[in-house]
């Protein structure tokens, strides 16, 4: 496991929190909402935005993770080999299905940015290397209409540690683990079935899955 | 269900969350996860892993206008899917194949076109891009898998029933992760034909004389 969910920096998260009941609970506006530029220690102010989108079909909150994320999206596409052009019109079709699918999302299983990226990926998988993308078939239970907020926050912590985390890692061994989720590197260059002496690369992603598992423990 | 004993590998999830699996690996993945609550959740980490390689990679300006393009692109597709209707339309399957793996099949069990490929065994290759093949694999109870060696890397999902072989016991939602260093002779268990979805990279090489001279014919 890479993750152990332990609690740590409640009050912040609390504070977080209350902001994604309160864009549940439709009571504030995101048009008066101060503009976030933060990133991944703001995943409960995304949260409310996509729960404004379910809710009430709100533009604006669409507006602010479009702001965000589109930008992000497009950077993540060109970086695994697609045009200028791919890029923006699979970006605005990522962004697209996050309104679509905004009835799906479950902040109990992951945080916003990794939704997208996984939105990000099959289209890139679909547009890219133009083939199919078997999914898991769904949980038994779709996302709670009040998800668990222990779950909520522990999700997020774990998240935010995974960042910080990766971020933390020596240059060549972060670089890896990007180009590999970039699309950059194929299976075969990072397969570790074996146990048997590695090539450098393999070797670096073990050693960089090793310690982001040592960091989240 | 007997407990899962035999899980995916760190590499496979990862290549699997990075999307840079071949689909036939891809497809014996899924199926797995579809199963398996432990590898599930390992795969909801290496996603989220790639949630922050998406958040730091750096952002490329949008072209002006992509937010109303967007929002037009939105209203031409149909505005917004009501949360409760997608909810009822979740993918579970009822069978014993999982919901992806009904996807390339177009049913359950019943639904395979299988081709007889000798003592007792039958397959059915499935429609996947060409840099790895999958099939499913019938083997009458009690009887053996020929004999083979690997080039690459096979993956093998037990559906139905369960096989041995040299090393271990496989039984349903198992996946036996084999490379070119295996040499083993799976035999299916008594009681229970077996049915396995089976990924490969290269081809199969037996090592008996007449299944090596078959082989371009089985593409396996």
């Amino acid at each position: 496991m890479l993750t152990q969910s332990t609690s740590a920096d409640k009050a912040d998260a609390s504070a977080r929190l209350s902001q994604y009941r309160a864009g549940k609970a439709g009571s504030t506006g995101l048009a008066g909402t101060e503009h976030v530029s933060g990133d991944r220690d703001k995943d409960g102010y995304w949260i409310a935005c996509v729960a404004r989108i379910r809710e009430s079909g709100d533009e604006a909150a669409f507006a602010e993770l479009f702001r965000h994320f589109a930008p992000r999206v497009k950077a993540f596409l060109m970086k695994s080999g697609a045009d200028e052009t791919l890029a923006e019109e699979c970006a605005q079709e990522v962004m697209a299905t996050l309104w679509q699918k905004a009835g799906l999302f479950d902040p109990a299983r992951a945080s916003v940015a990794t939704w997208i990226f996984t939105i990000a990926r099959n289209r890139r998988i679909d547009a890219l290397r133009r083939q199919r993308r078997p999914e898991p078939e769904d949980l038994p239970w779709g996302p709670e209409p009040e998800p668990d907020q222990a779950e909520v926050l522990g999700l997020q912590q774990d998240s935010e540690r995974l960042g910080e985390a990766l971020a933390g890692l020596p240059e060549k061994q972060r670089v890896l683990i990007e180009r590999a989720y970039f699309g950059d590197l194929s299976h075969s260059e990072i397969a570790d079935e074996t146990g048997l002496p590695l090539g450098t690369i393999k070797s670096r992603i073990r050693l960089a899955l090793e310690r982001l598992r040592h960091a989240m423990n | 269900m007997t407990k899962i004993e035999h899980h995916l590998t760190d590499s496979l999830l990862m290549g699997y969350a990075a999307g840079i699996l071949p689909e036939a690996f891809s497809l014996v993945v899924a199926a797995h996860v579809s199963l398996c609550d432990e590898c599930r959740a390992r795969l909801g980490e290496f996603e989220t892993v790639g949630g922050s390689v998406l958040d730091r990679c750096g952002t490329a300006d949008m072209s002006d206008g992509a937010l109303a393009a967007t929002m037009s692109r939105i209203a031409r597709d149909g505005a917004r899917a009501p949360a409760a209707a997608e909810a009822t339309r979740r993918r579970r399957s009822r069978g014993i194949f999982p919901a992806p793996l009904q996807g390339y099949v177009g049913g359950d069990a019943e639904a395979v076109r299988w081709r007889a490929v000798g003592g007792g065994v039958r397959q059915a290759i499935l429609p996947t891009s060409k840099e790895a093949t999958v099939r499913l694999l019938h083997i009458p109870a009690g009887a053996a898998v020929p004999d083979h060696g690997h080039r690459g890397t096979e993956l093998t999902l037990v559906l139905q029933g369960a096989f041995r072989d040299e090393s271990a016991r496989f039984g349903r939602g198992d996946i036996e992760i084999a490379d070119e260093h295996l040499e083993h002779t799976p035999v299916a268990e008594e009681g229970e034909d077996c049915i396995c979805l089976a990924a490969t990279d290269a081809p199969l090489r037996f090592n008996a004389l007449i299944p090596r001279i078959a082989q371009p014919f089985l593409r396996i």
